[in-house]
């Protein structure tokens, strides 16, 4: 270790960064991969069918099968689309999911190094100005499809997530009346300290949760893309890896969204058992403590799949009705609820 | 390393400036919208690099994230045919840059007159939200409720519009 000593503190954080920055990729990209698998053999479960069960023991690697016949289909462009804006599209539906994860604390530190990316003092508004901008992918897929049934899609998903956005907002303010900071690592430190934030903000994680299921497009808000009306949506006119890069879109965005709600609600990478409830003083607590932010994002995702294929699709004029004029009120109540009782209490 | 930074931003804040009102390929609104897009990310790096990070977020989530996306909203509804057809008059180009030219001298005037930088204490440079929040509901509670007004009457303004049977 005496090279590494040798830089310059600049060159250390770069350095470190970098590391973190691969290790999430490389574990957040087959997570992706693997809850496709998890939704396709749940949704099987759940509808009394087998499921992929034909790569590899039970199915196991569909995912690898998948991916290479992503990348060897014919990447097709239709005539009539706009091209810059088509090739665009994917990408920037694809990359907030992975900006958000960058001031998640996954874990406690291991060796005195803090498992988190980019420590921010604003990260909370950090992760709502990305989620905020990955609408953009679906907007602009809808308009560089330039045919009906995308646009449609567009046109809706632009609505239905600055709704779902403002709902979603106001839901977490309580959360940080309670704590007094908008930095996440301390955020988790208050939950370690005096418990879980769910148990104080209840109603908070609730219109989370379900402004969440509306960001991410998933059943029962899936509108823009819902099948019976619009075809595909959004990405109708999309095949091989763009349309891939769509459908990994998704499911980071699912994982991002479980990681946040776990971070501000349910404790992040604490544990209130066996001195999992402080930061690590040694590498295997750092690792269990990362492994048990992973099972918590784990389970998590299984609501999100759960729920998909338990509940039918909301009509348009239900869920703008929802959005705004049922979360929206209640989550104002909620903050001036939190901040009554903060008051009373002081 | 932070010089370059700075360069870079500027030089991407004022380029996609001029391609939002200028772009000599296109005279889609909707590329139009997207340069907008980037300039106000390329001014939020400006701001991370002065550490004013609560604004640099704000300016992302706020304008980013919600204003351009209903920008979009309303363009992709529009005949986009038509605009890209529509010639700018010779007048109207004349009386644009004069009124920029007349914001730009207005701003420098007043950039020159109130001394940027002189007496600002390093903490409060810092962006850090609590003294923003403290400062915000204290000092400058008046304009705060002024400002709030001015968006409700144009909240007030759109019910009225949109409900043309109100009467």
């Amino acid at each position: 270790m005496a090279w590494f000593h040798n830089l310059s503190a600049t060159e250390q954080f770069l350095l470190v960064s970098a590391i973190k920055i691969v290790c999430v990729f490389c574990v957040v990209m087959p997570a992706v991969a693997y809850s496709v698998l998890a939704e396709r053999k749940i949704s099987a479960m759940i509808q009394d069918r087998l499921g992929p069960n034909r790569v590899g023991p039970g199915g196991l690697w569909q995912p690898l099968a998948d991916g290479v016949k992503t990348f060897l289909k014919e990447d097709f462009v239709p005539a009539h689309v706009r091209k810059a804006y088509f090739w665009l599209a994917p990408m920037v539906s694809m990359t907030p999911a992975l900006l958000v994860l960058a001031v998640i604390p996954f874990g406690s530190n291991l060796g005195g190094e803090p498992m988190v990316i980019a420590d921010l003092n604003v990260g909370i508004l950090y992760t709502f100005g990305i989620v905020s901008l990955g609408v953009y992918g679906i907007v602009l897929a809808g308009y560089a499809s330039n045919s009906k049934y995308p646009f449609l899609g567009g046109i809706r998903s632009s609505a239905q997530m600055i709704s779902y956005e403002i709902a979603m907002g106001m839901s977490v303010i309580p959360v940080f009346l309670i704590v007094g900071d908008l930095n996440l690592s301390k955020v988790i430190e208050y939950q370690y300290q005096h418990g879980w934030l769910i148990l104080y903000a209840p109603l908070s994680f609730v219109i989370f949760v379900i402004a969440a299921f509306a960001e991410t497009n998933r059943l029962p808000f899936d509108l823009p893309e819902s099948e019976q009306e619009l075809v595909g949506g959004y990405h109708t006119e999309y095949s091989s890896m763009k349309f891939a890069l769509f459908f990994m879109g998704e499911y980071a965005n699912m994982i991002a969204a479980s990681a946040m709600m776990v971070t501000l609600f349910l404790g992040g990478w604490t544990l209130p058992v066996a001195g999992l409830n402080r930061p690590a003083e040694s590498i295997p607590m750092g690792l269990a403590q990362m492994v048990i932010f992973m099972a918590k994002v784990a389970v998590l995702m299984g609501l999100f799949i759960w729920v998909r294929w338990m509940w039918p699709r909301f009509r348009y004029d239900q869920l703008m009705d929802l959005g705004w004029r049922r979360f929206l009120p209640l989550a104002l109540a909620n903050i001036l609820a939190t901040a009554l009782w903060l008051w009373m209490v002081a | 390393m932070q010089a370059c930074l700075f360069y870079l931003f500027a030089a991407l804040t004022l380029l996609c400036g001029v391609l939002v009102i200028a772009n000599p390929f296109t005279r889609n609104p909707v590329t139009s919208a997207m340069f907008l897009v980037l300039t106000i990310v390329s001014l939020a790096g400006l701001f991370v690099l002065l550490h004013a990070f609560f604004l640099a977020a704000v300016q992302i989530l706020v304008y980013a994230g919600a204003v351009m996306v209903l920008f979009l909203f309303v363009i992709m509804l529009l005949d986009l045919k038509e605009e890209e057809r529509r010639k700018i008059k010779a007048g109207a180009g004349v009386l644009g840059l004069a009124a920029a030219g007349g914001i730009a001298l207005l701003m420098i005037a007043v950039i020159r007159q109130s001394n940027a930088g002189v007496g600002l204490k390093p903490a409060s440079a810092e962006g850090s939200t609590l003294d923003l929040g403290k400062r915000l509901f204290t000092d400058y509670a008046l304009p705060f409720e002024l400002i709030s007004l001015v968006l409700l009457v144009a909240m007030i303004g759109t019910v009225l519009l949109s409900k043309k049977d109100l009467k």
